[in-house]
């Protein structure tokens, strides 16, 4: 192997291809199939209903509320598909559901958010300008990375590696404990330092302004389309890490490294792998992602408490099972298609059945996909069967 | 693990009458310390801590069941009446306990991580807060909005029906969410269940539109309860009246019954759980737990065998959550959060999975930490906190101490550290279970 290996193009390339074909097609699929229900319902009592609202036909409804919805689809998939990328590594490796990885998505964000709500104290924020005001931004983006990806390697070393030879379930509660315990710690820190569990993300910059892309007639009334700075922000951060994830695991000794311990431990052992330290290191990598993706959604939905976690942590896990759990590619496609399904839920399932359930129900939402895609496909959308390792 | 010394003393303290006596000594002293300091926390600890003495100390099985008979419906009801705290504190425990034991069937025998459990309580105790309240004719309002002069669907005593109603229908929803899911393996399971336990509690949160069966988020209230009659009242008063100081109320009553109840109803799920145990079931969910494709091989019907387990220990839960219900007279979603079946869960390990005495062990230590240990610190700091008292070295006021730091709110603190702590260094739980299973001790290693 020459000292310095050629930076394969391919490998940088590959991933942003696919996360461009992954966007386009689910979009373009789940938009589709809202269209043909809504063309069906449309002459039903819940296209009349709206007739009376708006004036307008469920089927214009649907197709003007779209583009809106796909934005809004795909920043949020992008953020589950960072979070699961962390599931799916660990997965990869150990066979192990790293329950705990939830909390270092939260431990992320809190570190980020309090370090902009410190330079915010300071003033600094108020006065940046916009080059600094992403410069702090990216520092926040780091320290929380920073902080993530040391906890995620600390946990390993303290609560799973004593029990890497024991039965399934049993890293698996201890990963529970952890999770419950690191609840409360962020509580408890939070607490005692500054008083109040609910962080708000400081305001500083131009991420809140939207960038309109114009207005779409509906009835009397238009609706306007457009995507916030914000979450261009995350798109591309989201893009920027995993194509950079995906160049480490599949170009470089590092990630061969990585991938022949997930293929067989005990011969990677015998090639002279270090395999405790690869297993440290899938954690980090995990770590960093969870952080980094913890800080972009404070930066999208503001506000963060201690149990931020869960919700988003069982969701980028249902994405990673949706694509096939232990294949990257597999956790970006599952990301977005589960981001997008949500957010299509949560906007047309109110239309669609009149107001009797609505939005409240997106996160019961995502769990029926999980489970039907364990009972019919459980080898995820990209996924290979693997047998029962008992 | 014992060493000799410990060996030796451990015979001498079983020989003759001495256990006996131990035992006597335990329990008399834990009543005479209640009974003259009825407020005291650590006079409360001894007596409960009797009941553990009497299960681990050796004597005969008539003097034990006898003692516990006296311990269980003559002296706890009469100290606990003195000190309704006390009889609170009991009745939770009795209702981990009774969940706990549900939860081992499934985790402990079938070893099948159930991550939703309180699920299945929620449905026992939803049951009875529709037909037991007036919620079938708040069904068309909005909540908050139903006039308040509506009658109840069921009278009180529809209660013990309910009881037996829970369990039938807490096993079939064990059935029903158990069938598409249980192939599938351990971890994905686990997953699953927890998602199915979300499920429960934000049905009942959105349930109050479009037709209002859940009243959502502000939950159902009135329960009705059993009635009571009055000649268990005055009978209990004539009987215990000079020993209490003073005359017991219905409202004293009901925590009476209710603690009877409970009881009763573990009793009867200990019988089942042993008569299961050592039945032909007990050990297909044995030879599941060990190894699933052998356990096949074996010609064991394992999806059976598993919604069995799903169902059986369903139906612990639906019961008491009838229970819990009746004895609320209000139930919420609140009640059914996924911190409830960690709690379980965490109850289950501490006293060791598969194991019917570890597991009540493990509920009754979870729920005092929770509600004595927990709450007493509590207590203790905001104390402080208004004393003028002063950290010596580090010259820090406790009035200074944030408010926010309330103990008795770190639950999660607590059933993580137990169940991190318990599968680091004792997977196997306090008590462990005779048959040791191998889903949570160390494997020996194998050749992939």
């Amino acid at each position: 192997m020459p000292p310095f290996a050629a930076v394969n193009i391919r490998e940088l390339i590959r991933p942003i291809g696919q996360l461009l074909l992954f966007s386009l097609g689910s979009a373009s699929v789940l938009s589709a199939l809202v269209l043909v229900l809504a063309l069906i319902l449309d002459q039903t009592a819940v296209g009349l209903h709206l007739h009376d609202r708006y004036n307008v036909s469920l089927a214009t409804y649907t197709l003007v509320n779209l583009p809106q919805v796909v934005i809004d689809g795909l920043t949020i998939g992008f953020v589950y598909a960072a979070i699961a990328l962390g599931y799916t590594m660990v997965y990869g490796v150990l066979e192990f559901i790293n329950f705990a990885h939830s909390e270092i998505f939260a431990v992320g964000a809190f570190v980020g958010v309090e370090l902009l709500i410190a330079l915010d104290h300071t003033g600094l924020l108020r006065s940046a300008s916009l080059g600094m005001a992403y410069a702090y931004l990216t520092l926040a983006l780091l320290m929380g990375m920073a902080a993530a990806g040391a906890l995620a390697v600390t946990v390993e070393r303290v609560a799973y590696r004593p029990l890497l030879g024991a039965a399934r379930l049993v890293p698996l509660i201890s990963a529970i404990g952890v999770s419950f315990l690191l609840q409360d710690v962020i509580r408890l820190v939070e607490g005692l330092t500054t008083g109040q569990f609910n962080r708000i993300m400081p305001t500083f910059g131009n991420f809140d302004r939207r960038i309109m892309l114009g207005r779409l007639a509906l009835g009397d009334t238009t609706v306007p389309l457009g995507i916030s700075v914000k979450s261009i922000i995350v798109i591309t951060a989201a893009v920027l890490m995993l194509a950079g994830l995906n160049y480490l695991v599949n170009a470089t000794r590092m990630g061969k490294a990585i991938r022949a311990v997930a293929q067989d431990r005990a011969t990677a052992s015998l090639m002279g792998i270090n395999v405790n330290r690869i297993i440290s290191l899938t954690f980090l990598i995990g770590g960093l992602l969870g952080g980094a993706a913890g800080v972009l959604y404070a930066l999208k939905f503001t506000r963060i408490d201690p149990f931020v976690g869960f919700f988003p942590g069982l969701k980028a896990f249902t994405a990673a099972v949706l694509g096939g759990i232990g294949n990257l590619t597999g956790a970006l496609l599952g990301g977005i298609v589960l981001g997008m399904l949500e957010t299509f839920a949560g906007s047309f399932l109110g239309v669609f059945t009149m107001g009797a359930a609505g939005s409240e129900y997106k996160d019961i939402f995502a769990f029926s996909i999980l489970i039907l895609v364990l009972v019919f496909r459980p080898q995820g959308l990209m996924g290979r069967h693997v047998g029962q390792k008992a | 693990m014992r060493n000799r010394f410990g060996n030796l003393l451990w015979t001498r303290i079983n020989t003759g009458i001495l256990p006996y006596l131990l035992i006597l000594a335990h329990i008399g002293l834990g009543s005479a310390l209640v009974y003259s300091a009825p407020r005291s926390n650590l006079a409360f600890l001894v007596l409960i801590s009797s009941l553990f003495s009497l299960y681990i100390l050796e004597a005969d099985r008539r003097f034990k069941l006898i003692v516990g008979a006296v311990l269980a419906l003559l002296i706890i009801p009469v100290i606990g009446v003195r000190n309704i705290f006390y009889l609170e504190v009991i009745f939770q425990i009795s209702v981990f306990a009774a969940l706990a034991l549900g939860l081992n069937i499934v985790v402990g025998f079938a070893g099948l991580l159930d991550l939703g459990y309180v699920a299945f309580y929620a449905v026992g105790a939803y049951l009875w807060a529709f037909f037991g309240s007036q919620q079938y004719f708040v069904l068309p309002f909005a909540p908050g909005t139903q006039p308040s002069d509506l009658p109840f669907l069921l009278p009180g005593d529809a209660f013990y029906l309910f009881l037996f109603l829970a369990i039938i229908v807490a096993a079939i929803t064990g059935i029903l969410l158990g069938s598409p899911v249980l192939r599938l393996r351990g971890d994905y399971l686990a997953i699953v269940t927890l998602g199915f336990g979300e499920v429960i509690r934000v049905l009942a949160n959105n349930l109050d539109k479009p037709l209002n069966i859940t009243n959502g988020p502000q939950g159902i209230t009135p329960i009705q309860r059993p009635t009571m009659p009055d000649w268990a009242v005055d009978g209990f008063n004539s009987l215990f009246g000079p020993v209490i100081g003073h005359r017991v109320g219905p409202a004293d009553m009901y925590n009476v019954l209710f603690y009877v109840l409970a009881l009763a109803v573990i009793l009867i799920i200990i019988l089942v759980t042993r008569h299961l145990d050592d039945s032909k079931i007990g050990r297909a969910w044995t030879a599941i737990r060990e190894d699933e494709t052998a356990a096949i091989a074996m010609g064991i019907p394992l999806v059976r065998m598993k919604l069995a387990a799903f169902a059986v220990g369903a139906s612990f839960a639906g019961v008491m959550g009838v229970l819990l219900a009746a004895s609320r007279t209000f139930i919420s979603p609140e009640s059914f959060s996924f911190m409830q079946s960690i709690g379980v869960l965490a109850m289950v390990i501490l006293g060791g999975s598969g194991s019917i005495a570890g597991v009540i062990l493990g509920a009754a230590v979870v729920t005092l930490l929770n509600l004595q240990v927990l709450q007493g610190v509590s207590l203790y700091l905001s104390e402080l906190r208004q004393s003028d008292a002063v950290i010596p070295l580090i010259n820090f006021a406790w009035k200074d101490l944030s408010n926010q730091l309330d103990p008795a709110k770190y639950q999660r603190l607590l059933f993580g550290l137990i169940l991190i702590l318990m599968m680091i260094f004792r997977p196997a739980g306090l008590i462990p279970a005779r048959r040791r299973m191998r889903t949570l001790a160390a494997e020996p290693p194998e050749a992939e």
